[in-house]
């Protein structure tokens, strides 16, 4: 399962990250890195982008990058 | 004063300016209320310079402490030192001293917004490896409070190595004095040698620097081996052997990118400080923040974010209004007064025609674009134009570009010179650029005055619904800029511009309450830019149309046969006659006429043409230019710039301004790119000239296109 994956309000940990793409390398420096818990707060009209949250910040990203994040779902959402 | 009588001053009283020695960066996150905090600090007592080579902004201001001053430099947000788009290569090289021109800092004020600790100790880290001076200001104490987060300090302190940490709320001012008690002791400030957050690459770099000689830091070397600095990384490995460099990238990164290890292991160390010394209380959620919640998404959103433009242009109209009659009345006597005292002759002409005329014409809208500005500066402030982004991203992929481009185009609104400096956070050269040859169709506020201008004067005001038209027609306008924006993005993307589907990712501020203050500060110097150019620019072009349409004067013989072939009883008539004839033989007059058969199909007149033409270096000037021209044109002092061009007749009698020939001007307005300052800030970000000479000439041709398909349609129907 990966973050693209993920339904509003869901609460999920980071796992493993594939770095091949440089955008995710730029969103691990925002700090989504593995072994963190995030909540996928909204996506936006048309299923895309994705808002992500974690330790009180949020950050905006697409489904694209998302697909490299492998998550396990600890909560689902509403 | 008798002998003896002490003289007692309050030593209170007494404020001494001390003169600033050092100088020292503020530098954070964005949206960590760094800003905010350095007008706090500095209030007025700021200057705004570019950096030199850069179109970056440089704030510098002076904070007066109790027994010195400091001047503070405030950098652009970022998040790490790796570079990635032009804003953040400036911070970091101002930073590290590398910036010509730029004295290094002598020390760093970190600013870490208190309910984003996360990403801010991340940053905080890669700075404490500079080796300077560091302090930490932790702002908005106060919210984090409110959302039941609180900051074990001393336990922090401790964690960073013993650097200062001062908790501040720069809306109730709680925490300030101690701040400006530690600035002054900031030089004496020990970091600790060797950061916690990733001990073994700060020894292994320190190592090397001292290995390799005075001119490399340690910064360098952890740049190099991190590979963030390609130059340095070069220098590194011809100074060590390649196989050497590779050898200890593999002990410290193992197979990882190594800036992707710099994010695991610095953060690794970031939650564990955060487990420490930060404590979240379970929240229930109070209204404000489920409100605020609520608009977040998606469709709340979107239907927000248009309601908001909507409230915008209907403010810019019925707001503005007494302020601008006011404006307008005072001009309109003044310039009568000076007639009355003066009578009709050359300086009375140059006073009331040239100066008040041109010049009152631009100030009158200076209240609309107060008000302009006050909307964006607000949604700015809360975070809300960052939103706008996520939420317009999916449109903004169907013209090729992503939501980063949102930003630079909807500050397009206020002014496109720092719309396409915003364009530096786009990382991909080609988007940047597309994004840069869109913002200019954005409306800017310099177009206000001629749509304003002519809305009110063509315009019935009458409502639509709970709108009224002219505020419809307005937002009618900056739909068409848009669509010619975005239109433009789509035609260079899908050709010139051709390249791999852009990314997006943005960091999103959370919705917070404008702090008046810093929008006060801000709108303060909108307004005074705008002021200045009114005062020297659009002043000097009044001045030499003034002269131009002055003169030379009619002969007496001229002037008796105007009257003879006005051929009235009338004395307006006559007197109106008499000043078409003489305008129309000025050097104004004889230039227009020229010039005059390229705008024809367009359906202008000479005056209009000459209005247009001198606008190409700022587009404000137009309405000073008609201001100027229609003055001289007309004895009646009395009527207002609208009714003047109501009146304005061919010399068959037939109005100029009919509804397609306005539309057509409109249409002209909104897409064609009349601004010198937009073009010199083109060729500066794209670093050529080729850019801004496209612009110009196909903005200048799609904007007479449209002109003359509208009129030419239009008067056929």
């Amino acid at each position: 399962m990966t973050l693209a994956d993920l339904v509003p309000g869901d609460i999920a940990t980071l796992e493993q990250i594939d770095t091949t793409d440089p955008g995710v390398v730029r969103l691990m420096m925002l700090g989504m890195v593995e072994d963190i818990t995030v909540r996928l707060e909204n996506i936006a009209i048309g299923g895309d982008p994705l808002e992500v949250g974690f330790f009180g910040s949020s950050v905006s990203l697409r489904k694209e990058q998302a697909r490299h994040f492998k998550v396990s779902r600890i909560l689902p959402g509403d | 004063m008798t002998e003896g009588t002490e003289i007692k001053i309050p030593v209170s009283g007494i404020r001494i300016r001390h003169k600033a020695r050092v100088s020292i960066a503020v530098i954070g996150n964005p949206n960590a209320g760094k800003s905010t905090l350095f007008n706090r600090l500095t209030g007025l007592r700021q200057t705004t310079a570019n950096f030199p080579g850069v179109t970056v902004e440089k704030h510098v201001g002076t904070v007066q402490l109790e027994h010195s001053a400091i001047n503070l430099v405030d950098l652009p947000g970022i998040y790490s030192l790796d570079g990635n788009s032009a804003d953040e290569r400036i911070a970091v090289d101002v930073t590290l001293g590398r910036m010509a021109g730029t004295q290094r800092p002598s020390g760093l004020l970190v600013v870490i917004d208190a309910t984003h600790i996360y990403q801010g100790l991340y940053l905080l880290e890669q700075l404490l490896e500079l080796q300077l001076p560091t302090m930490v200001a932790l702002t908005m104490i106060d919210a984090a409070t409110a959302s039941g987060i609180t900051i074990d300090i001393p336990a922090l302190q401790n964690a960073l190595g013993g650097i200062p940490v001062y908790p501040v709320s720069s809306i109730s001012g709680h925490g300030l004095s101690e701040l400006k008690r530690g600035l002054e002791r900031i030089t004496a400030i020990k970091v600790p040698a060797i950061p916690a957050s990733w001990p073994e690459l700060s020894k292994t770099a320190q190592q090397l620097a001292q290995q390799l000689g005075a001119d490399w830091q340690r910064i360098d070397v952890i740049q190099a081996l991190l590979q963030t600095h390609p130059d340095l990384a070069g220098k590194l490995g011809q100074q060590l052997g390649a196989d050497t460099v590779a050898g200890l990238r593999l002990k410290l990164f193992g197979d990882s990118l190594p800036a992707a290890a710099e994010a695991r292991q610095r953060y690794r160390w970031v939650r564990n400080v955060i487990a420490e010394v930060q404590e979240t209380a379970p929240l229930y959620m109070k209204m404000g923040v489920r409100l605020v919640r609520w608009t977040n998404r998606p469709w709340p959103a979107t239907l927000l974010f248009f309601a908001v433009l909507m409230l915008v242009f209907q403010a810019v109209f019925t707001w503005a209004t007494p302020m601008m009659d006011a404006i307008d009345g005072v001009s309109s006597e003044l310039g009568r007064w000076i007639v009355t005292q003066m009578g009709h002759n050359a300086l009375s002409s140059f006073l009331a025609d040239g100066v008040i005329a041109g010049v009152g014409s631009v100030i009158i809208f200076l209240p609309q674009i107060l008000i302009l500005f006050l909307f964006i500066i607000i949604l700015e402030d809360t975070g809300y134009l960052a939103r706008t982004s996520f939420l317009m991203d999916r449109v903004m992929r169907s013209v090729g570009l992503s939501g980063q481009s949102v930003i630079p185009m909807l500050s397009s609104f206020a002014c496109a010179v720092p719309a396409i400096m915003a364009t530096r956070i786009i990382p991909e050269r080609r988007d940047r650029i597309a994004t840069i040859m869109a913002a200019p169709f954005m409306t800017c506020s310099a177009r206000l005055p001629i749509y304003a201008l002519l809305i009110a004067a063509f315009v019935p005001k009458q409502s639509v619904g709970w709108m009224n038209l002219q505020g419809l027609v307005l937002f009618g306008l900056y739909l068409l800029g848009i669509l010619g924006g975005l239109g433009t993005a789509w035609l260079l993307k899908s050709s010139a511009l051709k390249g791999p589907k852009p990314r997006f990712m943005l960091a999103l501020p959370e919705f917070r309450r404008p702090n008046l203050q810093t929008v006060a500060i801000k709108l303060y110097d909108r307004g005074r830019i705008f002021l200045k150019r009114a005062g020297t620019v659009i002043f000097a072009v009044a001045i030499g149309v003034w002269v131009l349409a002055y003169y030379p004067r009619m002969d007496v013989a001229q002037y008796r046969s105007t009257l003879t072939a006005a051929q009235t009883n009338n004395q307006a008539a006559m007197g109106n006659a008499q000043s078409a004839a003489q305008m129309s033989q000025s050097w104004l007059g004889r230039i227009g006429r020229k010039i005059e058969p390229v705008f024809k199909p367009l359906g202008w007149d000479w005056r209009v043409s000459s209005a247009v033409i001198a606008g190409f270096p700022a587009r404000e000037v137009v309405v000073a230019v008609m201001g100027t021209i229609y003055a001289v044109g007309s004895q009646a002092d009395e009527q207002s710039l609208s009714e003047k061009l109501r009146a304005a007749r061919w010399p068959d009698g037939r109005p100029i301004f009919t509804l397609p020939m306005v539309l057509g001007l409109l249409v002209f307005y909104a897409w064609c790119l009349q601004c010198a300052a937009t073009l010199a800030t083109i060729r500066r970000e794209t670093n050529s000239w080729r850019w801004p000479i496209f612009a110009w000439t196909y903005m200048t041709t799609i904007g007479y296109a449209g002109a003359f398909v509208i009129y030419q349609v239009g008067s056929m129907l």
